[in-house]
C-alpha cells in the first residue's frame, strides 16, 4: 500500500486517496474543433507506460483535493506529488 | 499419561502443571508448553493425518510453521479452526483436535484403498480423467472434493471478534530468534521505536531447541541466561512493542507489513474473552529481517511414513518438550546440523543406530563427537527406502557412487528417521517486498538479493548458519536500520560467542535420492508431503513438455497445499532444474506472496463484520416509520419504507392503497434521501450550463428546473430539480444513490478542467428534510399549515419555489412532482422534520392523507413514464433514447455533448425507451425479461434479443399492468408486438406503446 504525500495535508496512507488514471489529458477546448478520432483517442486512449506515470489522485476521505502524483509503474515509486496546472518537481526519468 | 514417550527431566515444559485434551476423540495428556504436536508425540501417537491424494498414513515431520501433515481441525462449533498446523497450536486445558481428510480416523480410513491404484494416479490426473465431457465434471468434481479435502469450514457464525491496529515505527524486527533479539536490541536501545514480533509463544526462536548437549555461551553465560537478560532488557524499554505469537505475513509497497497476532488460541475456551485476534498494519521506516531458515526433507522412496522427520524438529520435540521420540533412530544427512540431532537424541537416551550421510568420508569436529559417542557413520550411503505399515520399522542404506548406487542394501531397524537435507533461509518477506531472491551454489540454497526496499536482512535468513555470525548480523542491521532512521545507535560490540557447534564442512547437494529401479518405476519419493507430489509427478511434467515453475506447480500442484510448499518447493525446483538440464538459478523459484501463513478470515474483516459492515444512513423521519410498521428497502446506504402496511395488508394491498391515495385524494413521502448539493459562486450558472444538458443562465431566481447529466461519453449518469435560490446560488437534486458520485464528480470537473470557474459546492443532504405532498387534496393540506405563501395556481405555479414558513418552521416548499400529481415538497432543517411532518398529518388527517413508500413512487413514476436512472439506464443509455432530445440543447457545449455526435450515438436503431402492455392485463412481466419479436415465437433458438424490461407493476390507476422497456428502435416500432419468453417457459406477448401511459399532457401536475 502507497504512502502518498497530499500537498495540501501531507503524506496519508492510500487508503485516504482514489486513483483517478492518467493526468494531463486535457479536454479540448473547442469539442467541435476535433474529428471523431481525436475525441475518441481524448475519451479512450491512455498511455499505461511500464515506468513513469503522471497520473491524477483525489485525496477523498481527506480534503477532498484532487492532486497530481507521478509514479513508477514498476516500482511503485512516488517521484513527484504536484498540485493541478503544476509540471513535476524534477524531470521525469 | 504414557511416560514410555516422555523423558524424566528436561525441556520447556512444566511438568506440574499437566493438562487434557482430546484427539480423535480419545483422550490424552501433555504438559503446559507442549504444542499439540508435542503432546501427541509424547503420547505416543504418531499417526496423526492422511494424506491429501492418496490417503497414505502420515506424521509430524516438522516443529513450526513448515509442517505439512499434522492439519488437525480444532475444535468445533463457534470455535472451529480448520486447518490448524499442530505443531503451531499451543495445548491448553481441554483442547479438542481431529484428523481431516480421513473416516473414521487416520488409523481406520476407507478412502485409503486409493493407495492401491496410487500408480494410476500421476501428474494432472483429474484434469485428464475427469475433465472431458465437460458436462460431467460437476458431478466428478462432489466426489473428488469430499474424498481430497482438507478441514471443513464452520457451520456457524464465529463467536471471537477481531480487530485492526495501526502502528508506525522507526525499526521492525521480523522474528526474534539470535539474530532478531540482537537487532532489536541494537536498534532500542539507540532510542528508536521498534517492534519486534515472532510467530511463536515465546521469544528466543532457534536458542528455544538447544539441548543439553554442550551450550554455546553468548557473552559470557549460557545462551538461555542471555535470552532472559535480553528479554528483560528489552521489556523495560518503553520504546520498543514485543509482539509474541504474531506472525509477519506481508510485506507490501512502502514499507507496510501487516502482522496476525493471535491473542487467544492459546487459551482453555471458557478464558477466551475480547478479541482473538488482531491485524497490525505496520509502516516502518526500516525492517530488519531475522525470519530464520527451515530444514529441508530428503527425497527418497517412501520418505513420508510415520517417524521420519527433520533433523532439526526431532532436536526441538527431544530438547524443548523433552519427548522420546523413539527408542532407536537413524539419521540421514548431506551436511553437518544433523549430526547436532544425533548428539541431541543420543543425549537424550535414545540408540543412534547409524549416521548415513551421502557426503563420502565426512570429517570435522562435530563427526568427531559422533564418533566419539560410539554412533556408526555410514559415509558416501543414502537411504533409498523404508518400511513399516503405520509407523516407520526400518530403513535400506545403499551406496552411492556419484548418482549410481551400488553394493548391497543394507537394513537398519529404527522406529525414527531423522532426515536434514540442508537448510532453506526464509526469503518470503524479502521476496514480497519485490527483491528477487539469488541461488547461492556454495551454500545450495536461495539467499536474499539486492533490497528494493528499506529492509535488510540478518542471521539465518540470510544463510548465514552459525550463531555467533548471526548475533553479529543482527547487531548490525538493528543499529544500521536505527542510525538510517535518524537515531544515534551506539556501535556495541556483538556478544561472543563460545559455539558448541564447530566450524562446519561443507554440505553435498543432495535434491533427489537415486532410485534403485527409477523415478517412475521405484518407490514414491515425496517432494511436497501435504499435495502427494512425488518426484515422478516433477518427471512427468517436464516429459510433458512443461517448462516453467510456475506451470508444473499448477500441473502437479507442488506448493499449493496450506503450507504453501514451505518444505518441498525448493528440492521440487532443482528436481525440475535436474529434468530440464538446467542451473537451479535458471529454473528460479515461484513467486512468493502474502500471506507467508495463513491468516483467518475473521481476522481480515477485523471489526467490519454485522452492522458494522457498512453505515447505515436513516432520515429525520426514521422514528416515525418505525412506529408506523413501515417495511423497510436499502437504497444504497439509506433504510427508506417501501411501504406501511395496515393490519394484515400484503405489500400489494399495501401499495394499492398508497396509489390511489396519492391519485385521488392525498398522501405523503418522505423524500429526505435525495441528494442535496448547494451550488453558489459568480460562476455558478456556467457551471450548470457545462454538467446539465440543458440551459441554466435564463433560468429566474424562484423557478426550478429538470436537468439530466451525461459523463463524456454522452450516457445518462444523473438526473433531478435544481432550484435557483438566487442570483448566485443553485440547490441541486441527485439521485439517491448518486449524491456522493455527483459531487465528487463536479468536484473533480471544477478542480481539474475548470479551476477558474468560481463555483463552491456543498453537500447538505443531510440538513434538509424534505416531505412530499401528492395528490390533488395538496394544495388544500399544505395551506391549512402555511399561510405566508400564496399556494394559488397562478402564484405558485409548477417547478417553481417559495420560501415561508410551514408549521413555524422556515421552509423551502417546491412544486415539483414524481408523480404527475399536483405535488409540493416542503424542505425544513432536519431537527424540525418531525414536527413539521406531524402537523402536515394533522393537517391531511380529514382528507385521509396516507404515508406511502419507495413502492408506491415507483408506480406513480413509472404510470408517467419517469425514469429512475440507474433502474431504466445502464451507461449505455443517451438522452435520445429516452426521448428526451428536448431537454439537450445545440446553443451551448457540456459534458457528453460532443460523443453525442458519434456516428454509434447517432444510431436510430440504438435500444429506446418505451411503454410495454402485456396482452393479458393481469400479467405483470417480470423485470429484466428478455425481449424478443413475437414471430419468432415459433423459431428456434437462438433468437435475436431487441431488449428488455426495465420497469414493470401493476398500475391501481390504470387497472392493469404496465412496463417500460429499452427496445433495439423502438420507438419505431411502436403498435408491434414482442414476445417475452421466460425461464419458467411462459411466454409473455406485450405491445409497444408510449411510455407515457397516464395524462400526458399534464394537467394534473399543473392543477
Amino acid at each position: 500500500m502507497l504512502m502518498i504525500a497530499c500537498p495540501w495535508c501531507g503524506p496519508r496512507e492510500q487508503t485516504e486517496f482514489a486513483y483517478g488514471g492518467e493526468a494531463h489529458i486535457a479536454r479540448p477546448a473547442d469539442p467541435d474543433a476535433v474529428d471523431d478520432a481525436q475525441w475518441a483517442d481524448y475519451l479512450f486512449m491512455r498511455t499505461n507506460p511500464k515506468g513513469c506515470h503522471r497520473e491524477q489522485w483525489n485525496h477523498a476521505f481527506g480534503c477532498r483535493r484532487w492532486f497530481n502524483v507521478e509514479r513508477d509503474t514498476l516500482s511503485y515509486r512516488i517521484t513527484s506529488v504536484y498540485k493541478p496546472g503544476e509540471r513535476p518537481a524534477e524531470p521525469a526519468a | 499419561m504414557t511416560s514410555g514417550h516422555r523423558l524424566a527431566e528436561g525441556g520447556r515444559i512444566d511438568r506440574l502443571k499437566p493438562l487434557a485434551f482430546t484427539f480423535n476423540g480419545r483422550r490424552y495428556g501433555g504438559f503446559a508448553g507442549d504444542t499439540l504436536a508435542s503432546a501427541l508425540l509424547a503420547s505416543g501417537v504418531t499417526l496423526v493425518a492422511r494424506s491429501w491424494k492418496y490417503h497414505r498414513p502420515r506424521g509430524v515431520v516438522g516443529a513450526g510453521v513448515e509442517e505439512p501433515n499434522a492439519i488437525v481441525q480444532l475444535e468445533s462449533g463457534a470455535f472451529s479452526v480448520p486447518n490448524a498446523r499442530a505443531t503451531e497450536v499451543s495445548l491448553y486445558e481441554g483442547l479438542t483436535a481431529r484428523s481431516v481428510n480421513c473416516w473414521p480416523g487416520p488409523e481406520i480410513d476407507f478412502m485409503a484403498l486409493v493407495q492401491l491404484f496410487s500408480g494410476l494416479m500421476p501428474a494432472g490426473f483429474y484434469y485428464k480423467t475427469f475433465m472431458w465431457p465437460r458436462r460431467l465434471w460437476k458431478k466428478y468434481e462432489h466426489y473428488i472434493r469430499k474424498a481430497s479435502g482438507l478441514g471443513e469450514a464452520p457451520a456457524v457464525a464465529d463467536a471471537s471478534t477481531y480487530d485492526k491496529m495501526n502502528a508506525y515505527c522507526d525499526v521492525l524486527v521480523a522474528g526474534a530468534g539470535p539474530a532478531g533479539l540482537a537487532a532489536a536490541l541494537a536498534a532500542g536501545r539507540s532510542g528508536a521505536r521498534v517492534i519486534v514480533a515472532d510467530e511463536q509463544a515465546e521469544f528466543g526462536g532457534s536458542l528455544l531447541s538447544l539441548g543439553s548437549a554442550p551450550l554455546p555461551r553468548i557473552g559470557g553465560r549460557a545462551a538461555g541466561h542471555w535470552l532472559d537478560a535480553a528479554l528483560r532488557e528489552l521489556r523495560a524499554m518503553p520504546n520498543v512493542r514485543m509482539l509474541p505469537r504474531s506472525t509477519v505475513f506481508g510485506y507490501h509497497d512502502a514499507n507496510y507489513l501487516t502482522i496476525a497476532e493471535r491473542r487467544h488460541d492459546h487459551l482453555p475456551l471458557g478464558e477466551r474473552a475480547g478479541c482473538r485476534e488482531r491485524i497490525w498494519r505496520v509502516r516502518a521506516r526500516r525492517v530488519v529481517l531475522a525470519t530464520g531458515a527451515i530444514e529441508r526433507p530428503l527425497v527418497f522412496g517412501n520418505n513420508d511414513r510415520p517417524g521420519i522427520m527433520l533433523a532439526s524438529a526431532a532436536s526441538t520435540y527431544v530438547n524443548r518438550y523433552g519427548v522420546r521420540l523413539a527408542s532407536r533412530a537413524v539419521v540421514f544427512t548431506n551436511n553437518d546440523s544433523a549430526y547436532g540431532s544425533a548428539l541431541d537424541l543420543y543425549h537424550a537416551g535414545i540408540e543412534v543406530a547409524a549416521i548415513v550421510d551421502s557426503r563420502r568420508s565426512p570429517g570435522g569436529e562435530v563427526v568427531q563427537k559422533v564418533r566419539d559417542a560410539s554412533i556408526e557413520i555410514i559415509g558416501g550411503s543414502v537411504v533409498v527406502d523404508t518400511r513399516g505399515r503405520r509407523h516407520l520399522s526400518a530403513v535400506r542404506v545403499v551406496q552411492m557412487d556419484g548418482e549410481r548406487l551400488t553394493g548391497r542394501p543394507r537394513h537398519i531397524e529404527c522406529g525414527l528417521l531423522a532426515m536434514s537435507g540442508g537448510w532453506s533461509p526464509v526469503v518470503h518477506l524479502h521476496a514480497q517486498s519485490g527483491a528477487r531472491p539469488r541461488f547461492d551454489v556454495a551454500r545450495a540454497c536461495f539467499v536474499p538479493g539486492e533490497a528494493i526496499q528499506g529492509e535488510r536482512s540478518a542471521g539465518a535468513c540470510n544463510g548465514t548458519f552459525d550463531l555467533e555470525s548471526c548475533m553479529g548480523e543482527g547487531a548490525a542491521a538493528g543499529a544500521q536500520a536505527a542510525a538510517l532512521s535518524g537515531f544515534v545507535a551506539r556501535a556495541t560490540k556483538p556478544p561472543a560467542v563460545e559455539a558448541s557447534a564447530p566450524k562446519a564442512q561443507p554440505l553435498q547437494p543432495l535434491w533427489l535420492v537415486p532410485s534403485p529401479r527409477g523415478v517412475s518405476r521405484g518407490p514414491r519419493q515425496f517432494v511436497d508431503f501435504q499435495n502427494d507430489v512425488s518426484a515422478s509427478d516433477i518427471a512427468l511434467a517436464a516429459r510433458e513438455g512443461y517448462r516453467s515453475i510456475e506451470h508444473v506447480k499448477r500441473y502437479t500442484a507442488l506448493g499449493f497445499g496450506t503450507d504453501q510448499g514451505k518444505l518441498g518447493n525448493i528440492n521440487g525446483m532443482a528436481i525440475l532444474a535436474r529434468e530440464l538440464g538446467q542451473e537451479i538459478s535458471a529454473t528460479g523459484t515461484t513467486t512468493f506472496r502474502p500471506n507467508y501463513t495463513p491468516v483467518t478470515f475473521g481476522a481480515i474483516a477485523g471489526r467490519d463484520v454485522g452492522e458494522l459492515f457498512e453505515p447505515v444512513r436513516t432520515t429525520a423521519l426514521h422514528a416515525w416509520h418505525e412506529e408506523r410498521g413501515a417495511v423497510f428497502e436499502n437504497v444504497g446506504q439509506w433504510k427508506r419504507p417501501r411501504y406501511f402496511p395496515r393490519d394484515g395488508e400484503s405489500m400489494h394491498e399495501a401499495v394499492r392503497r398508497e396509489c390511489l391515495a396519492a391519485r385521488n385524494g392525498v398522501a405523503i413521502m418522505d423524500a429526505s434521501t435525495l441528494g442535496k448539493i448547494d451550488i453558489q459562486g459568480p460562476d455558478a450558472a456556467t457551471f450548470l450550463d457545462l454538467v446539465y444538458t440543458n440551459a441554466w443562465r435564463k433560468l429566474a431566481a424562484g423557478r426550478c428546473r429538470y436537468g439530466i447529466m451525461l459523463d463524456e461519453n454522452g450516457m445518462v449518469m444523473d438526473d433531478g430539480v435544481t432550484t435557483r435560490l438566487a442570483e448566485n446560488r443553485y440547490l441541486m437534486t441527485t439521485t439517491t444513490g448518486g449524491a456522493a458520485r455527483v459531487l465528487a464528480w463536479m468536484e473533480r470537473w471544477l478542480q481539474t478542467e475548470w479551476p477558474n470557474l468560481k463555483v463552491y459546492n456543498t453537500s447538505v443532504t443531510d440538513h434538509y428534510a424534505t416531505a412530499a405532498i401528492v395528490g390533488p387534496r395538496s394544495r388544500e393540506v399544505l395551506s391549512a399549515v402555511c399561510s405566508d405563501i400564496d399556494l394559488s395556481a397562478a402564484a405558485f405555479p409548477f417547478m417553481s419555489c417559495r420560501q415561508g414558513a410551514v408549521a413555524g418552521a422556515a421552509a423551502r416548499v417546491m412544486r415539483i412532482s414524481f408523480s404527475g400529481e399536483l405535488a409540493y415538497e416542503v424542505n425544513v432543517p432536519a431537527n424540525e422534520a418531525r414536527h413539521v411532518w406531524d402537523a402536515l398529518l394533522a393537517a391531511g388527517a380529514a382528507n385521509g392523507i396516507t404515508p406511502y413508500g419507495t413502492e408506491a413512487m415507483h408506480v406513480l413514476r413509472a404510470e408517467k413514464g419517469y425514469i429512475i436512472v440507474g433502474q431504466d439506464t445502464d451507461g449505455s443509455v443517451t438522452p435520445a433514447d429516452l426521448g428526451m432530445e428536448w431537454l439537450v440543447s445545440k446553443d451551448k457545449d457540456f459534458i457528453g455533448r460532443r460523443s453525442l455526435l458519434r456516428p454509434d450515438t447517432a444510431r436510430d436503431d440504438r435500444k429506446q425507451l418505451v411503454g410495454l402492455l402485456s396482452e393479458d392485463p393481469s400479467v405483470v412481466i417480470p423485470e429484466g425479461s428478455q425481449l424478443v419479436d413475437d414471430a419468432s415465437a415459433s423459431a428456434s433458438a437462438p433468437v435475436p434479443m431487441l431488449g428488455h424490461v426495465t420497469s414493470s407493476y401493476e398500475s391501481p390507476a390504470l387497472g392493469r399492468s404496465i412496463a417500460l422497456a429499452l427496445v433495439k428502435a423502438g420507438r419505431r416500432r411502436t403498435g408491434e408486438m414482442l414476445l417475452a419468453p421466460l425461464r419458467d417457459g411462459r411466454r409473455i406477448r406485450a405491445r409497444i406503446v408510449s411510455p407515457v401511459f397516464l395524462d400526458p399532457e399534464g394537467t394534473r401536475q399543473n392543477a
